[in-house]
């Protein structure tokens, strides 16, 4: 070590350090700024939570919200691990015609556009009695993120072998109990990498509720941004900055957690987003 | 046809006839496909309700007359479409969509690449870098673009001071208030927001390139630079274009930080396609035919883009 450091790899480690730096400093700008004095916030003078203390009441108020994105949040989450699970492992074991027609049929949802489908989905959800409602945004999110989770569960059923499952099959469990108590522990860290993506996707989002709910149904993203539109001229960026901070401490902390499956996840190569 | 009937009949009715073996056979198939009908039901009912209809909805609305507050009124034809086309917004969105994509994926991709080749061997400075550079993306687009919207502000954001005391701009004026000056806050934010993740990629592509390819190379004498040329990136080309087909596409389809950067703005100049969509359907038109119309024509556009890309990804696994 003392002789390996030589100037050469100081340089190498300072340029480099420079580099994740340059990544890490917007978000170390933005928490120092959701605390620092601006006379142009409700933080005027000295550091303090001011910022946050505004951000508790702006608008229906940040409970509403931040309850409004968890409710999307485990809508989507639910329902694309359910539909992944059962759906991967009916299209990892079972042969029956239709099968592959129905699994383009999911994979095709990648090649559509988010606009594409929003447009008619604003008039259909009033149809099917989803309207302005959080359970279709977070049903929607599911939809857009079903290939992933589909792909990702049925090559993880089709990798457990086949002798398991029969083994538990001759032990007396019915199909549904082989799944349920066999076959579901053997994926669980693909359900684990399916249901941390559908969390951040779904979390972060804000397109599907721009087009499909009320500024009162709003999820956090989507009340931040509102406040950009619709306060003309005048820009409460203190209150910005804290939601930026507020949005991203779940974010960043399920990434730091689970790093290892959200790489994995990102390497499926069905991730739409 | 007339000779497969009786045919098909004979071979049900032989079927039926021979007992008991074959017969469970078919109950057996039967059953296996019901129990994967079932297994894959909510699935297919999430596609049905939430993708075919709307699919089929968007084709439908594009041909009416369709008001955001009036819905339905008639049918009419190729109306929406010829509207859509002699719009002079579309040609101005479309080639600033192009402009776009080409900016952002020419900067991202060797951005990433040097990236990769950074970080790929596993070591612990090394995973501290490649962690520095994924975290922005886990934030969403919209916080990352909350983040730079106060960045890039005069009243909050260091970076006008400091513009001025370079002599770029004065610290009064916005950086998002000139077409440049939006155009590349823009793609700044997206090279930050989506680095960390194309580095991802290539660099699971760069593992994937056995060592001794390398080894070999350099006992015959190959230097660094010509291995990198010779050997990694001809050999990474799948990797490369794959994500170059999902930055083109992605960028295609920018939405979300032009929405909340730029508003399209100033002067409709940072305008793009999706936005336009957006626009006729809640803003200025109001009119759900035209957006539908519009939507459609994307949506064929990505298709054909996307087979074409696919296409050309093939070919290039060919030719390895």
């Amino acid at each position: 070590m003392k002789t390996s450091f030589t100037a050469g790899r100081g340089v190498y480690y300072f340029l480099t350090g420079m580099i994740a730096l340059t990544f890490l400093l917007p978000i170390f700008w933005v928490l120092y700024s959701s605390v620092a004095p601006n006379s142009a916030t409700s933080q005027a003078d000295g550091f303090g939570l001011g910022n946050y203390e505004a951000l508790m009441g702006y608008g229906e108020g940040l409970g509403t919200y931040l309850w409004n994105s968890v409710v999307v949040s485990f809508v989507a989450v639910g329902t694309a691990l359910a539909a992944g699970a059962l759906g991967g492992y009916g299209f990892a074991r079972f042969n029956f015609r239709g099968k592959n027609t129905v699994f383009l049929l999911v994979l095709a949802i990648l090649m559509v556009p988010y606009a594409a489908l929003l447009i008619p989905l604003a008039v259909w959800m009033n149809k099917i009695g989803l309207q302005d409602s959080l359970v279709g945004v977070g049903l929607v999110l599911a939809l857009f993120q079903l290939p992933f989770a589909t792909f990702m569960m049925r090559n993880a059923f089709e990798a457990i072998p086949q002798e398991l499952e029969e083994a538990a099959l001759l032990d007396g469990c019915g199909q549904l109990k082989a799944f349920w108590r066999v076959m579901l522990p053997s994926v669980r860290a693909p359900l684990i990498t399916v249901g941390l993506f559908v969390f951040l996707i779904a979390w972060n989002d804000f397109m599907v509720p721009l087009f499909l709910v009320g500024p009162k149904n709003a999820p956090l993203p989507l009340a931040m941004v509102n406040m950009r539109q619709q306060t003309m001229g005048v820009i409460d960026y203190g209150i910005t900055t804290a939601g930026v901070i507020v949005l991203a401490i779940p974010a960043v902390v399920l990434f730091l957690s689970f790093q290892k499956h959200y790489i994995r996840g990102f390497t499926s190569g069905a991730v739409k987003g | 046809m007339t000779t497969q009937i009786p045919a098909v009949g004979t071979d049900a009715a032989a079927k039926a006839r021979k007992p008991p073996n074959r017969r469970k056979r078919a109950a057996g198939t039967r059953r296996e496909a019901m129990r994967g009908w079932a297994f894959i039901s909510p699935t297919l009912l999430l596609v049905l309700m939430l993708f075919v209809v709307p699919i089929g909805f968007v084709l439908f609305m594009s041909a009416s007359d369709w008001s955001l507050l009036g819905g339905f009124q008639q049918a009419n034809g190729t109306e929406n479409f010829d509207k859509v086309l002699s719009d002079p917004m579309l040609a101005d969105a479309v080639k600033f969509t192009l402009k776009y994509t080409l900016l952002t994926t020419v900067i991202l991709m060797p951005i990433s690449f040097f990236l990769a080749l950074l970080v790929q061997e596993s070591r612990r400075w090394n995973n501290f870098l490649r962690v520095a550079i994924l975290v922005p993306s886990a934030l969403g687009i919209a916080s990352a673009s909350l983040l730079f919207y106060a960045l890039y502000s005069p009243q909050v954001g260091p970076l006008n001071g400091i513009l001025d005391k370079l002599g770029i701009m004065d610290a009064r004026e916005s950086i998002l208030g000139t077409p440049n000056g939006a155009l590349w806050a823009t793609v700044i934010l997206i090279a930050w927001r989506f680095a960390g993740y194309y580095m991802i990629l290539t660099m699971v592509g760069l593992q994937a390139i056995p060592g001794d390819v390398y080894e070999a190379a350099s006992l015959d004498g190959a230097s660094k630079i010509s291995q990198l040329w010779r050997i990694t990136i001809p050999l990474l080309r799948p990797t490369i274009a794959m994500t170059m087909i999902l930055s083109i596409t992605g960028s295609l389809l920018a939405f979300d930080q032009f929405y909340i950067l730029t508003k399209g703005g100033p002067n409709n100049s940072t305008m793009t396609v999706v936005l336009l969509i957006y626009r006729y359907a809640f803003e200025t038109r109001r009119d759900l035919g035209m957006a539908a119309a519009l939507s459609v024509l994307v949506l064929v556009a990505l298709v054909v883009i996307n087979a074409f890309q696919l296409r050309a990804l093939g070919g290039s696994r060919k030719s390895d």
